[in-house]
């Protein structure tokens, strides 16, 4: 196996007193689809932020493509959660791609970067509507611009931030479907936060879950059971399997979870 | 004077009257080039207020800069100076404070009215004309001589260059704070750069049309322009045009005319605003901009990949 394009050894995050996490080992290889879950509160963020080099760890070590990580690094890319964008902002889909370009250097910009945004553009599908304000797409439409911003400066990691957040469930499909595809073509590590479990599992080669009592990580069959969890919350929990689907009941974020699915 | 002529002339000709223009046209000449300069910083600088949603920033800025400016008559120290330091100070005292929006509305709100009243004493202790005086609230256009003109450009060059200098990060930090800050732009350390050259804009304004309508220049001419356009390179193109029709435009107009030229100017651009608006109203029912039918993109594709 080659070396880890993301390697967490003993990462430990505390803010005072108080530990997010602790000890967490993760090496994740390039074109690896790693899915981090857990509940409210559980540090998942936080874990992207300390990837980001946004904040640092009390205890052990990160390192992306064998470095420390650091603010603006080009090796990290970047996709948030959906946000409602005003119609009136000034800025088409092609704009934002730009942005992920060269929008961290300094300068008016006297370069033409057309070809490369069309490009990046055309690998996520949204030539349709590369000339149209951000705020006219629609939340799916808005993703994929945000895909092609984030693979604009060939990242070897793929930090992926709830970005199925307030999407219908074909949209949630279509959008991890298309991060899915992206590593395998670019071969880019795929670090996914989320706590909708399904539209993601198809494709999650390893997940790492964070919980009140510490976490696990492994092929999700592995860590996805009854046991580890009610281990990992120190409270019951209950993983149910059904039509190929798994429901975490137990901790009122995945109870809520599968109300909305119900609709 | 004005009592005057408003006895035995009608208003009307009050409002526009072009007689003995050529000659009074030189007596304007450094009015008019502080207003094009003007013009061009509050085009740029009104881009970004709109995308940071800083329009009542620029206001609260521009009372403190009115302050700054009444202190300065008071004092006899250069009006021009005063109005900068009224500005940067609380530029930088609401960029420090009011990182998140209900903080900054809630500072601004409480910031305002103290220099404004600050400014009125200030006027009310001065011994001098009275024109002098409405001239920093409502805007004034004979009362600029060299070295007045020779400060607002050095102010333009430091603000034009400033922008110039972040414009890009400057623009990923508004319009996407999240991924910017996800791609090491300085979003914090930006957001006081740029309150800082947007208080020196305001500061020039406040000479030129006031401190009561510096948003004439500052917001109107960038939000008329976000409504046709959603290009990064016309939006400021069309931004500055419209703020230079208004301000020189205005100055023009009111050159004949008894009235203060702050109405021309306020009124062109609001025009402009209006017109701005019908017009991106229409292009967004049809969509704003015709998306490329997906069978083109296919066939595309279909020849990138053969």
């Amino acid at each position: 196996m080659s070396a880890p394009v993301l390697e967490l050894t003993d990462a430990t995050l505390a803010f005072g007193d108080r530990a997010v996490w602790s000890g967490v080992d993760l090496a994740v290889q390039g074109g690896e689809f790693v899915t981090v879950l857990g509940p409210n509160g559980s540090g998942k963020t936080s874990l992207l932020r300390a990837v980001l080099g946004q904040v640092a760890l009390t205890r052990g070590r990160i390192a992306v493509l064998g470095r420390p990580p650091h603010r603006g690094s080009r090796s990290v890319g970047y996709v948030p959660q959906q946000r409602i964008v005003d119609p009136a902002t000034p800025v088409r889909a092609r704009d934002l791609v730009r942005l992920g370009v060269d929008g961290d250097r300094w300068g008016p910009g006297h370069h033409d970067h057309r070809a490369r945004v069309d490009e990046l553009l055309r690998a996520v599908g949204a030539t349709e509507y590369a000339d149209v304000p951000v705020g006219m797409l629609s939340g799916g439409e808005q993703q994929r611009v945000r895909i092609a911003q984030a693979l604009a400066s060939d990242p070897a990691v793929l930090l992926c931030d709830e970005p199925l957040l307030s999407l219908d469930i074909r949209r949630q499909h279509e959008v991890t479907a298309l991060i899915d595809a992206t590593r395998r073509v670019t071969g880019t590590a795929v670090l996914f936060v989320t706590h909708e479990v399904n539209p993601v599992l198809p494709y999650t080669d390893r997940v790492l879950y964070l919980a009140p009592a510490g976490h696990a990580s492994g092929v999700p069959d592995e860590v996805l059971t009854s046991q580890r969890l009610t281990a990992l919350y120190g409270a019951p929990i209950d993983v149910i399997r059904a039509q190929g689907r798994v429901l975490i009941v137990g901790d009122d974020l995945h109870t809520h979870h599968i109300e909305e699915e119900d609709e | 004077m004005i009592l005057a002529l408003a006895t035995d002339t009608p208003w009307w000709q009050r409002l526009v009257d072009f007689t003995n223009y050529g000659e009074l046209l030189p007596l304007v000449r450094n009015s008019l080039i502080a207003g094009a300069l003007l013009a061009l910083v509050g085009g740029l600088v009104g881009v970004f207020v709109m995308q940071r949603d800083l329009a009542f920033a620029v206001h609260g800025v521009s009372e403190l800069s009115f302050a700054g400016a009444a202190g300065a008559l008071l004092f006899s120290i250069d009006v021009t100076l005063g109005a900068v330091l009224g500005s940067l100070v609380a530029a930088l005292v609401i960029g420090l404070l009011g990182s998140r929006a209900r903080d900054r509305n809630s500072i601004i709100g409480v910031l305002m009215p103290f220099g404004l009243g600050l400014g009125v004493l200030a006027l009310a202790l001065y011994p001098g004309r009275a024109a002098n005086k409405f001239g920093l609230l409502t805007g004034q256009i004979v009362a600029v001589d060299d070295a007045r003109v020779g400060a607002m450009a050095v102010i333009t060059v430091i603000v034009v260059g400033g922008l110039l200098l972040v414009w890009r990060p400057l623009t990923f930090a508004s319009v996407d704070p999240d991924v910017a800050a996800a791609r090491g732009v300085p979003t914090r350390a930006l957001s006081i750069v740029f309150m800082l050259l947007m208080g020196l804009a305001v500061a020039m304004a406040v000479q030129v049309v006031g401190a009561l309508l510096v948003l004439s220049l500052l917001i109107t001419p960038a939000a008329a322009a976000t409504r046709i356009s959603a290009s990064p390179i016309w939006v400021p193109v069309l931004a500055v045009v419209f703020a230079e029709v208004s301000a020189v435009g205005g100055i023009l107009l009111a050159l004949g005319s008894s009235v203060p030229i702050s109405p021309y100017i306020t009124t062109i651009s609001f025009v402009i605003y209006l017109v701005c608006r019908w017009v991106g109203r229409r292009r967004r029912q049809r969509g704003w901009v015709r998306r490329v039918e997906p069978s083109v993109v296919l066939a595309e594709a279909g020849a990138v990949a053969s």
